[in-house]
């Protein structure tokens, strides 16, 4: 899901960009950290990091960064559920730093330890899945929406209607094969809220999904934008960073954001209860949230950054692109997914199987 | 190394030889250190385990991390919903096509083997588990570069077609369960060709010229010398096949279309996003005992096999 961009020639900038945020961030209190080994354990999605970062970081601070990776929420979700195996600073979804808030998995943190969050922009200093940014901060942010091929496709496939209602792209599409984000983008298109938990609700979307299954190709793994490359299908569900790097490769490849409104996320830096180096990983976000330091990972991985800072750094390719910075109508109309509870999510998993066994 | 010291050739070992009195006893030792060896190993990576998961099968799911062990047979009674059973009987479907193609495709291959020139036989043998050295994921990765709408079999029957001069749309054959059976049966393929060469390789081959000097033709010596020499590896292979196949989900999450859903499918989901791994470890159990059931069949059907003879 957080494939990256591939790394641009304009990238180069930043390299001494991050030399001057280093020497500019020497005013750290390395006292601070003298209690602790110079190791950070950060588990991290692929490629979703700038291309020196690390270096920067261990240049900047001296702390040393082992960066292990995951594929999934629910791979870091089961990996701590049992408790933490010694990481330091992940990086979950909102829905994901919502559940972990409610398991108690998150340290809450020191935000004078961070003086950096005054670069966060408003929208997202203040958010629903964490109250007062008590557990986490924001890294990357972007709407799910629709890939699709240019020249196979009757003008801009706008609506959810062309994936759920509808045979004209029959055995040319594909949905993602997740129960909460196929059935909240249904209830998008059926003009409920995202967050939907009514079972009646839950039941007429099944009855939509298995009514257009006919004309699926398939329930895709996050693999939307190698099926539009290779011509398996013509219009597919997917994040936008996927579809970003597929149009990057092919012209004839677009995305757009339905009209219906559609799913919101935003992955969140955050500090794991019995994290082995708690000074080191608030030294780390705080690295991250400097405006150089946050431009240079955006510029690389090509997502939008909540970081008002490093976004005024940025050129007019990367905060003009209506691919990572939707426009306001399109954002009013998107909500971001909640933690629904366990009954709900066993709801929604039920219907899943149903619609998949259909 | 000292054959009479591997646990392995003990037993004949022994038999053969009597005049090595001392290797006799040492060989007569390490049968009960190989068992000893196995038991453990069976306890702490099999039973163990599947200890914990049959608590947990018993268990409720509260809140996002506890499992309060309340001896419950509700996850039980959910899993035998007609929902889940379909998906287990379509996915027994899906394992009995499998092994059934592989032992279609494995039998003349473990025949061509087994037949050939001893100085081939490594090499042969090789080849057939070559392909099982490289990681699944990787092979399966590669059959969708092989069966894509714009992969290597459409190309080639696009040129054949262009050289023939008939009209070629390409064919759909990723996404469906067709495709799951074929990726099923290319990663499985070895367990079934080395049992069949093990069966036919302890074949007494006069018996094939018997059959020939004596008048029968060759599918006639095939069908009543070779096959039911290869039966015992047919039944090895079959399940060796079967059980594996059975319970994988990876093949059917990146090669099925909208449909292709297995059992495991579901019990990953329960472990990973639907966060009820109690429920999860109910339908784990129901699948083992699938297993468990198919192996049972084994004896069974070996003893009516060999009946009349």
């Amino acid at each position: 899901m957080r494939t990256a961009f591939g790394i641009r020639p304009t990238r180069r900038r930043f390299l001494a960009g991050a030399g001057v945020a280093a020497a500019g961030l020497s005013f750290l209190p390395r006292a601070a950290l003298a209690g602790e080994e110079p190791r950070l354990n950060f588990y991290n999605w692929d490629t979703y990091i700038g291309e020196t970062t690390l270096a920067d970081f261990k240049a900047q601070s001296g702390i040393e960064v082992r960066m292990d990776l995951y594929a999934d929420n629910d791979e870091l979700f089961a990996r701590l559920r049992a408790g933490n195996p010694g990481y330091d600073v992940i990086v979950p979804t909102n829905d994901f730093v919502e559940r972990m808030i409610a398991a108690d998995m998150l340290m809450p943190l020191d935000h004078t330890a961070i003086p950096n969050m005054a670069n966060i922009e408003p929208a997202f200093r203040d958010v629903a899945f964490d109250p007062g940014r008590r557990h986490s901060i924001p890294y990357m942010w972007g709407p799910m929406g629709i890939g699709y091929r240019k020249s196979r496709c009757d003008g801009v496939p706008d609506s959810w209607r062309w994936l759920y209602d509808s045979d004209r792209y029959s055995g040319r599409c594909a949905l993602l094969s997740e129960a909460g984000t196929v059935l909240g983008a249904a209830f998008k298109y059926m003009g409920h809220p995202l967050n939907t938990i009514d079972p009646k609700l839950i039941e007429a979307a099944e009855r939509l999904i298995v009514a257009q299954k006919p004309h699926l190709r398939l329930f895709a793994p996050d693999n939307g934008q190698d099926l539009l490359l290779s011509g398996e299908v013509d219009i597919a569900m997917e994040w936008n960073g996927d579809i970003l790097q597929a149009m990057a490769e092919d012209d004839d490849i677009s995305y757009v954001v339905p009209r219906e409104g559609s799913i919101l996320w935003e992955d969140a830096l955050a500090i794991p209860q019995g994290a082995p180096h708690p000074d080191n990983a608030h030294a780390f976000l705080n690295f991250i949230l400097d405006a150089e330091v946050g431009a240079a990972i955006a510029e690389t991985i090509r997502y939008a950054t909540p970081n008002a800072a490093a976004r005024a750094l940025l050129p007019e390719s990367y905060t003009g692109n209506p691919g990572i910075f939707p426009s306001e109508e399109t954002l009013a109309a998107c909500e971001p997914a909640l933690y629904r509870g366990q009954e709900a999510a066993r709801l929604y998993e039920a219907a899943w199987t149903r619609i998949r066994a259909a | 190394m000292d054959p009479d010291s591997s646990g392995l050739t003990a037993g004949a070992g022994t038999g053969r030889r009597p005049e090595r009195q001392r290797g006799r006893r040492r060989a007569g030792l390490l049968p009960g250190f190989a068992a000893l060896g196995s038991g453990l190993w069976f306890l702490l990576f099999f039973l163990a385990p599947l200890a914990f998961v049959w608590v947990f099968s018993f268990g409720r799911q509260e809140g996002l991390i506890d499992i309060e062990l309340a001896w419950t047979l509700d996850n039980y009674l959910r899993a035998l919903d007609p929902l889940y059973l379909d998906i287990l009987l379509r996915s027994i479907w899906l394992a009995g096509l499998t092994a059934a193609v592989s032992l279609a495709l494995g039998l003349p291959v473990a025949v061509g083997i087994a037949f050939a020139p001893a100085r081939w036989k490594p090499l042969l043998l090789l080849l057939v588990v070559l392909p099982f050295l490289t990681n699944l994921l990787i092979r399966t990765y590669a059959l969708i570069a092989v069966l894509r709408t714009k992969g290597y079999v459409n190309a080639v029957l696009g040129w054949a077609a262009e050289w023939l001069g008939l009209p070629f749309e390409p064919l759909p054959l990723l996404y469906n369960d067709a495709a799951v059976v074929i990726g099923l049966v290319y990663v499985h393929m070895p367990f079934m060709i080395l049992p069949l060469y093990a069966a036919l390789e302890r074949m007494d081959r006069s018996l094939v010229e018997a059959a020939l000097d004596l008048g029968a033709s060759r599918a006639r010596a095939f069908w009543t010398v070779v096959v039911p020499a290869a039966l015992p590896g047919v039944f090895a292979g079959t399940i060796l096949v079967f059980v594996p196949a059975l319970g994988s989900y990876l093949t059917s999450d990146l090669l099925g279309g909208a449909d292709s859903q297995m059992i495991a499918n579901v019990i990953e989901r329960q472990f990973k996003r639907a966060n009820d791994w109690p429920f999860g470890a109910a339908l784990s159990l129901l699948l083992i005992y699938a297993a468990f059931g198919t192996l049972a069949l084994r004896p069974a059907l070996a003893r009516r096999w060999r009946g009349p003879r």
